[in-house]
């Protein structure tokens, strides 16, 4: 998995995905500025591409994280709770503020988001059997938890179909002035890498990070941060995308370890790869029509999921 | 220079650490032995701050390790725990790298490369430096983190039962390694032996524990004595001088003392 060939990979998808969609538009189009043509992929393409490739990039490092801190190969935003911890403070924003802005929406998302992963993380500490494949379905019913209370509230303030927006990720609706909130993911990438060897040192355990110098404690909870900052514009701006965070970490580990350092760039880049390619799939399959992309990443993301899981039990 | 005074640690009312004061001579090896639960793995948890005392303090060249940066006090007193299950994929090249990691905090610098070169050559781990870590026998990996723990390169290294998994030829090299470190390079190392044979051949001083307490300390010659290792095991051992060294049969009662 050389990084060159990733990168040359993403280009390729990227100008691919950006002549992709219901309205054709070649690059010769582009040349008039002031044309419909140069509107559209100015106004929707352009916005499209750059959300995928930061919520690619953004869930799957959110994932690596996590792993890396939990020492759990299975543990991501969607078998941690973390999603539907962000979901009931999405619900809770709009509760508590009539018209939520999306600065309240991202803080009191991101409030719930750090508490339900805490929660989590808690949990696992009093776990005694420390399965690998046990602790994430603990997670996962974590989240349905979660999720069913966010849906019981939601359905007594009638606003359930306001809630189903942010259920499902979806890039269709990828307009300028829609996915701007993404670019916060930006700088936190960059502090994720780094902090890359610090996360390494902290998934090898409480006794090596303190031998080693490192403030244990601390450098978890920093990682969730990252983590609940993460998950939150993501599905703030595109809504939930399963799985990512949990089969892009673990591909790029089989064949490159887990030296953070080093394979962050990689997952980074495998992520958006991979959300780039389910949302083409989904743009050509029943074209003109389109199929959500977090349905995409579902159906691919858990076959891969199950493949690892059966993977695993072969070499255990 | 460490001086361990009146350290206990509590496990509810069950004390395990009794009351511990004992100085760890610089430039030697010090063995700590006694019978399984005697406390030993506490108390070195405790001399490197994984663990937090109940009562005492541990100083380091006069100040109390807890007054230590963390940073800093990796520089100068490094641990290897007695079991260690990682399951991070690593390969041996990069776990020795990060024993620099309080130097250079990941980014290795050509010093920081000399020293995870030199410490592969000492545990003899230059064929294996790429393979991944979940890829190697135990007794492999256990020298895997011994090299990490030797490119920490602190005066003061504690290893508990370093020995584990491995097989007779690795267990003397190691212990001639450590020698080597402190005849060469003036380091200090404790060390958690069960083997008292290792513990008599290698090291200069001795530590017994039993029941959380120091029953013996003192140099090597004087405790590996019949009367002395009775007192600590609780049963007869035979000593025998053998090429200036003092080996203890323990293995079968019935053929001591022909
Ligand atoms: N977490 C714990 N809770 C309660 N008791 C504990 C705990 N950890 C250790 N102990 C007890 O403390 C005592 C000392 O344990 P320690 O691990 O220090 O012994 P040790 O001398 O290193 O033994 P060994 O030679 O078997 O490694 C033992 O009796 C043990 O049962
Ligand atoms: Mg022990």
């Amino acid at each position: 998995m050389k990084i060159r060939i990733l990168i040359i990979g993403l280009v390729v998808l990227s100008i691919c995905s950006l002549f992709v969609g219901v309205s054709s538009i070649t690059p010769m189009d582009l040349i008039d500025y002031q044309s419909e043509e140069t509107q559209i992929f100015l106004i929707s393409r352009l916005p499209r591409l750059v959300a995928i490739i930061l919520a690619g990039a953004g869930m799957s490092i959110a994932g690596l994280i996590m792993q890396s801190l939990s020492r759990n190969k299975f543990v991501s935003p969607t078998t941690a709770g973390t999603l539907d911890a962000t979901r009931l403070g999405i619900l809770v924003s709009m509760l508590l503020f009539a018209n939520a802005s999306m600065l309240e929406k991202m803080t009191v998302a991101f409030v719930f988001a750090l508490a339900g992963t805490l929660l989590f993380m808690q949990i696992l500490n009093r776990i005694k059997f420390k399965d690998a494949i046990f602790i994430p379905l603990v997670g996962l019913m974590f989240g349905n938890i979660l999720s069913s209370i966010t849906t019981f509230f939601a359905y007594k303030a009638d606003v359930i179909q306001n809630m189903s927006a942010w259920l499902q990720g979806d890039f269709s609706m990828m307009m300028k002035g829609r996915y701007e909130l993404l670019y916060i993911s930006i700088p936190v990438l960059i502090i994720a890498y780094l902090f890359a060897n610090r996360f390494t040192v902290a998934g090898m355990g409480e006794d090596f990070s303190k031998n080693l110098g490192i403030h244990y404690r601390r450098i978890v909870n920093f990682g969730l941060i990252l983590v609940a900052l993460i998950t939150v514009t993501v599905v703030l701006t595109v809504g939930m995308i399963p799985f990512l965070g949990l089969i892009i970490p673990n591909i790029v580990s089989i064949f490159k370890g887990d030296h953070l350092e080093k394979t962050l760039p990689h997952t980074a880049l495998l992520g958006a790869i991979f959300l780039l390619l389910c949302d083409m799939l989904g743009r050509v399959l029943i074209y003109p029509y389109e199929i959500p992309i977090s349905l995409m990443v579902g159906v691919i993301g858990s076959g891969i999921f199950l493949y690892l899981l059966f993977r695993r039990r072969a070499y255990a | 220079m460490i001086q361990v005074r009146g350290l206990s640690k509590l496990y509810g009312k069950k004390v395990v650490v009794d009351q511990v004061s004992i100085d760890i001579v610089p430039g030697t090896i010090t063995s700590f032995i006694g019978p399984n639960g005697a406390g030993k793995s506490t108390l070195l948890s405790m001399v490197s701050r994984l663990m937090d005392a109940d009562t005492g303090e541990v100083l380091l060249d006069k100040k109390n390790i807890k007054k230590i940066k963390s940073g800093e006090l990796s520089k100068k007193v490094s641990i290897l725990k007695q079991s260690n299950q990682m399951n991070v994929r690593l390969t041996v090249k990069e776990l020795v790298g990060f024993g620099r990691f309080p130097y250079s905090k990941g980014r290795l610098n050509d010093q920081d490369h000399a020293k995870v070169d030199e410490a592969l050559t000492y545990m003899d781990l230059h064929d294996l430096e790429d393979r991944y870590l979940d890829e190697l026998s135990g007794g492999q990996r256990q020298r895997a983190f011994i090299a990490m723990v030797i490119a920490q390169d602190t005066d003061t290294i504690l290893l508990d039962e370093p020995l584990n998994n491995l097989d007779m030829k690795h267990s003397v090299q190691i212990m001639k390694i450590l020698r080597r470190l402190v005849d060469e390079l003036g380091k200090t190392v404790v060390i958690v032996l069960h083997d008292i044979n290792f513990a008599s051949v290698y090291s200069d001083r001795i530590v017994a524990l039993k029941d959380g307490k120091v029953i013996k300390d003192g140099l090597t010659n004087d405790i590996i004595q019949s009367t002395a290792l009775k007192e600590i095991y609780d049963m007869d051992i035979h000593v025998q001088q053998l090429n200036n060294c003092r080996i203890c049969v323990y293995f079968n009662s019935a053929l001591q003392g022909e």
